[in-house]
């Protein structure tokens, strides 16, 4: 059930240049979330009316805290940066369908969960939650150079492969390239494999190209600009090869039947 | 204290609405506000063949506002009056079906297949600015607006709101062609047509290149037609434009509206209209007003 609330703030702080953790007390949101799944933050200031819609880091369950870790963009998220410990926040969740998602497919043992850049940050939990259930877990992480954030934490759950655009660490080059340089998906390992991703659009139609190619499932995260964040203003949808039970058209809403789809579902 | 009005033969147990499109059909708001209390829930447009809407990018944020450019996609009336509708009835609340369509016979066949439904009232979109056919195309023209409340009228059996454009000269001339063909109320404002630019991708922020603009920001345009239209019509007004508060909600009214439309609003705070319609009930207490229609249209 979401949640329109407001919460502490109990961490925030600065990982890198223009990317930052926000961690709240937020005991509804911990017990229910799922990986893939995203908060709305609204802003304190009146004349920005629509909430930002930033994925789910990590939680604490036992701990009832949530971890956000976003990138700094525009207004919306400047502003978030500037909260200090102990500063409120409005917060509407947790939104939308994660990779629950996957396990209502072919039970895969092998999962290999794909981040690039800022969404990097969903694939912690995901990892965290699948090493707990016995799956082998890698995580292949686009980076635009050397200066990394959430690796070390990621290392805790997966075996991790890294891509920086510019070469200063792992493959030179896109997550797709590291997937293929490090040869992770072997042959005759294709039924056991399962995609799982988050990031640019690029990133993401390239995964789904791969997939294809090796006949192995894939599940995307997907953003758009968002309105409402509870499925009522139709602002957010994508569009999908087969009509959808709500819309009744070819448009699944990203904030409800999403951010996480299975990429044959989808019009890449 | 009395906080019940009649909009166009129909009672409301308050005068706080949804505003369509906003609201979904109220199913996505059921978490956060008890339906039950409010005096209306105007559905999302909906017409008698399902549609897909504009591309993406449909939303862009604007200081104080927002652009929308969703382009009515809906489900089609069948699985409106499949699902919808029946969700709705389980509560003590007004159904105000918003009706949009690309010809006067879209119209007039939704009008027609309604009128064997539930709903209370019907509120006829002719105001949308992102649909190329129908919507605006007829909401601009003053004959036009007056030949299609007609035709709808014709079929009608719940009472018709014809939903008026504030892209115009004068709305005054499309709300007296709404009385003239008529209409039992007419609601205004919709979006006001605008534009934002994508300074980074040197492109529109929306697919559509234009969106309607809604929210604070258009709140005094909002005010100052329904205060106009007021002036030259007998018909009630269901009064829209930017309201995030009772004290919004009660300028509206005392501009004329007999009641008021809730949207933007509701994607800043999803339990804005409860709030409103609680808002609305402490000022007439702290203010000792017994009845809401001594606030209705006070201001002359």
């Amino acid at each position: 059930m979401k949640r329109y609330e407001s919460l502490t703030i109990l961490e925030s702080s600065c990982l890198q240049e223009g990317i930052y953790s926000m961690t709240l007390d937020a005991r509804a949101i911990a017990q229910e979330a799922e990986p893939g799944q995203f908060v709305c933050l609204y802003t304190d200031d009146q004349s920005r009316l629509l909430p930002r819609p930033i994925s789910i880091c990590d939680v604490d369950r036992e701990a009832g805290t949530v971890r956000l870790v976003y990138r700094t963009v525009g207004f919306g998220t400047k502003e978030f940066s500037g909260k200090k410990a102990g500063d409120a926040i409005t917060v509407l969740g947790p939104i939308g369908t994660g990779y629950s998602k996957v396990s209502e497919g072919k039970e895969a043992p092998r999962r290999i969960l794909v981040g690039g850049g800022i969404g990097i940050p969903p694939m912690l939990l995901l990892a965290k939650e699948w090493k707990q259930a016995g799956y082998e877990v890698i995580a292949v992480l686009g980076y635009r150079t050397k200066d990394t954030f959430l690796l070390d934490d990621m290392k805790q759950y997966a075996t991790c492969y890294v891509a920086t655009d510019d070469g200063s660490l792992g493959t030179h080059g896109t997550v797709i390239d590291a997937i293929r340089e490090n040869g992770l998906i072997p042959e005759g390992a294709e039924a056991e494999t399962v995609i799982a991703a988050c990031g640019p659009m690029p990133m993401l139609r390239g995964l789904a190209g791969l997939a294809a190619e090796r006949n192995v499932s894939a599940y995307v995260s997907l953003e758009e600009r968002m309105a409402c964040g509870v499925g009522a203003c139709l602002g957010c949808i994508t569009k999908t090869k087969s009509v959808d039970a709500h819309s009744h058209v070819h448009n699944a809403r990203i904030c409800t039947e999403g951010p996480v789809f299975d990429v044959r579902e989808l019009c890449f | 204290m009395n906080t019940s009005v009649n909009l166009a033969g129909v009672t409301l147990k308050n005068p706080v609405l949804t505003a369509s499109g906003t609201f979904g059909s109220g199913m996505e708001y059921g978490e956060f506000v008890d339906l039950s209390r409010l005096g209306g829930v105007v559905t999302k447009g909906v017409a008698i063949t399902p549609w897909e809407g504009n591309p993406t990018p449909r939303i862009a944020e604007t200081t104080g506002g927002m652009l929308n450019a969703i382009g009515l996609q809906n489900p089609g009336l069948d699985v409106f009056c499949e699902r919808d509708l029946p969700f709705l009835s389980k509560f003590d609340t007004a159904i105000v079906v918003n009706v949009c369509g690309h010809s006067e016979e879209e119209y007039v066949k939704a009008v027609e297949r309604l009128a064997e439904t539930n709903a209370d009232l019907l509120e006829i979109n002719i105001s949308c600015p992102n649909v190329k056919e129908g919507g605006i195309a007829f909401g601009t023209n003053a004959a036009k607006i007056e030949e299609i409340t007609r035709a709808v009228k014709k079929v009608a059996r719940q009472p018709i709101i014809m939903k008026l454009s504030p892209n115009v000269t004068d709305i005054t001339e499309m709300a007296l062609a709404a009385q003239n063909g008529g209409a039992d109320a007419v609601s205004l404002i919709n979006t006001i047509t605008g534009m934002k630019i994508d300074i980074n991708r040197r492109t529109f922020a929306l697919a559509n290149k234009t969106g309607g603009l809604s929210g604070p920001a258009i709140k005094p345009v909002a005010v100052r037609m329904v205060y106009q239209v007021a002036q030259k019509v007998s018909v009630p007004i269901l009064g829209m434009g930017g309201i995030a508060s009772a004290e919004d909600a009660l300028e509206f009214l005392m501009a004329g509206a007999t009641a008021v439309s809730v949207g933007t609003a509701n994607f800043h705070n999803p339990r804005v209209t409860e709030e409103i319609v609680d808002g609305i009930e402490a000022y007439m207490k702290r203010n000792r007003v017994e009845d809401i229609h001594e606030l209705i249209g006070c201001v002359k």
